[in-house]
């Protein structure tokens, strides 16, 4: 299973890297998405894939840790995809006002600041 | 338990708050702003004398222990730099009463200034890598927001460059977290230090290293991922351009150094050799760059770039005392230029332009606006007795002393860059005769809000003056930082304060 994730997130890193370097500013913002959701999945693979109990501990030994799903990486997952979700937002809004600011969509054509 | 430590991130909340409460009321605005932004440098100063004083300070959120709760911790790197943070603050605070148009003012542009503080005072404080994440998403989105708001299509181009390269920067930043956490099953930073002194497997922590060390050299901006920096910091207002230049790469550099002193130091021969060459490229390409350019914030936004060099060579040679330059440089880097914008923001007042070919005559018609100009060029520049010559002296004696006499050799090399590219600003924007004759348009100006022109005047003062300080005060200043470095070369103290104290 590890390995077929592995194979996953390095999939999503490719498909994230490759919209960036589309021209189009719409597909700039889909391919940082699934930048994200890539470093999501690669967090969900490092905590360890348990099939076993839920971990909720209560009376039980100190011992009885072993088997139990490490409950930290979900929640960093659940921190980052709020958080990504509301970056997204914005960047959907900044690039809506960009194109109306520049009038195209084509990143090529928004080389005025740089130097 | 000490209140003082979690005061620097409720003050610029409780700020953000309430000048969002008091939207259509612009006075209060105003005064809620400069009050919240003095609060925390108070509270700054008072959290500097407690680490100062008493040793590393800690606090366990929701009281739950070090390596599973979330820590704060202030240690007298991280107080210096929450100090610098509030000066800073409170300084473009002032600076943005005069130059912030009604437009940004009544779009919250207080509101995400004091957003921008709480997000850089969480990071320089927290105690837990993932906490530090969030908290550069905390300053990042309120910098987005400031680098975009009003909405200008230069600032929308340099936005999208912004963002896109941060957010990158933070993705990368998350996976090498996630990776961390796969090696050491934990992500609290006294706890990985203890837990990375022997791990199972170096090289992946080595690999794991670079990773960090990408991400964070995206936000601090050096050599080959800069290019974010130049597109962008010249596109807002300038007192929002000073408060980026003054906070948002110090971070990374904060982050770079905290994390490469006290989580990956067990193959220091590779990881640090590798920070001091990249050092050596960013301070080159930095002034380089700057050379070719002709508008003033350019100018300053390439010797960024440049500093940022300097800022890491002490984290590359990695000895106490070359710690100790590299936290010396950061303070008078954020003070010095800092300043420089805010200078350059007057220049802009009062002639309504940027670009040095149109700028002119500033020196005879605002000769004390040109002394203010020249203290921290020259101090950016190391002339001495200012503070950059001692903050460039520290540097190059802890190099001669661990034998790197290329980057010694380098970084002065660009210190000369440097004096050019602040000498072509003083000729062009303040001693060469003005191109027309824009003596009337300014003169009309300036003296229609002479008011306005000494307000907009007294944070520079205020800068010029800690420049003189760190200048002629330079031992004091010393001593403290080679006490910061002495805690981040012996991460033992921190360790036990983090987990000792609170279990």
């Amino acid at each position: 299973m590890e390995t077929l994730l592995a194979f996953v997130v390095g999939g999503l890193y490719a498909a994230g890297l490759y919209m960036m370097l589309r021209r189009s500013v719409l597909k700039l913002i889909i391919g940082l998405g699934l930048f994200g959701h890539a470093a999501n999945l690669l967090i969900f693979t490092m905590g360890g894939l348990t099939r076993a109990q839920p971990p909720i501990l209560f009376g039980l030994p100190a011992d009885a840790a072993a088997g139990v799903a490490d409950p930290l990486p979900q929640a960093l997952i659940l921190t980052a995809i709020v958080i990504g979700f509301g970056v997204q937002a914005f960047a959907l809004v900044l690039i809506r006002r960009a194109v109306q600011a520049v009038g195209t969509d084509d990143l090529d054509q928004m080389k005025a600041t740089d130097t | 338990m000490k209140i003082q430590l979690i005061l620097p991130l409720l003050i610029p909340l409780t700020t953000a708050i309430l000048s969002l409460l008091a939207w259509n009321w612009s006075t209060g605005r105003r005064a809620i702003s400069v009050a919240g932004a003095f609060l925390l440098l108070a509270d700054a100063a008072w959290l500097l004398a407690t680490v100062w004083d008493d040793g590393i300070q800690v606090m366990a959120m929701g009281n739950w222990p070090a390596p599973f709760g979330i820590v704060f911790v202030a240690d007298l790197f991280s107080a210096m730099m929450v100090v610098i943070a509030g000066v800073m603050g409170f300084a473009v605070a002032i600076y943005s009463l005069v130059t912030m148009d009604r437009g940004r003012e009544s779009f919250g542009y207080y509101a995400l200034l004091h957003f921008l503080l709480l997000g850089v005072c969480g990071a320089f404080l927290t105690g837990d890598l993932f906490n530090l994440y969030v908290w550069f998403e905390v300053m990042l989105m309120a910098s987005f927001v400031l680098l975009a708001l009003g909405g200008e299509r230069p600032q929308m181009e340099g936005a999208i460059k912004y963002v896109t390269l941060n957010l990158i920067s933070s993705a990368l930043f998350l996976a090498a977290v996630g990776l961390l956490y796969g090696v050491a099953g934990t992500l609290n930073m006294a706890d990985l230090a203890q837990k990375l002194r022997a791990p199972d497997d170096a090289n992946l922590v080595t690999t794991i290293a670079m990773l960090f060390l990408v991400a964070f050299g995206i936000k601090a901006g050096i050599f080959p991922l800069f290019f974010w920096l130049p597109a962008s910091y010249h596109t807002p207002p300038v007192a929002v351009s000073a408060i980026f230049a003054a906070l948002l790469t110090k971070v990374g550099v904060y982050a770079l150094i905290r994390v490469f002193t006290l989580l990956f130091v067990q193959d220091i021969g590779y990881t640090h050799t590798v920070i001091l060459i990249l050092a050596g490229l960013t301070m080159v390409t930095g002034v380089l760059g700057a050379i070719a350019q002709n508008e003033f914030r350019r100018i300053l936004a390439f010797h960024i770039i440049s500093q940022i060099g300097y800022m890491i060579m002490g984290l590359g040679i990695f000895t106490q005392a070359a710690l100790a330059g590299s936290i010396f440089y950061t303070l008078h880097h954020i003070i010095v230029k800092t300043n420089l914008f805010l200078v350059s923001g007057v220049a802009h007042f009062v002639h309504g332009t940027y670009d040095l070919k149109k700028l002119g005559g500033l020196y005879k018609n605002f000769p004390g606006l040109s002394f203010l100009f020249l203290i921290p060029a020259l101090s950016l520049a190391g002339v001495p007795p200012l503070s950059g010559f001692f903050g460039k002296l520290t540097l190059a004696q802890a190099g001669i002393a661990s034998e790197q006499y290329v980057i010694v050799a380098t970084a002065l090399a660009v210190g000369l860059l440097t004096l050019f590219s602040m000498t072509k600003i003083w000729l062009e924007a303040f001693w060469k005769a003005p191109p027309q004759l824009p003596t009337e348009a300014c003169d009309a100006k300036a003296l229609g809000s002479r008011a306005a022109y000494y307000l907009l005047l007294s944070p520079i003062i205020l800068l010029a003056l800690l420049t003189l300080i760190f200048g002629f005060a330079a031992e004091a200043i010393l001593v403290v930082s080679l006490r910061a470095a002495e805690q981040l070369m012996n991460p033992a103290e921190y360790i036990r304060a983090v987990l000792g104290k609170t279990s």
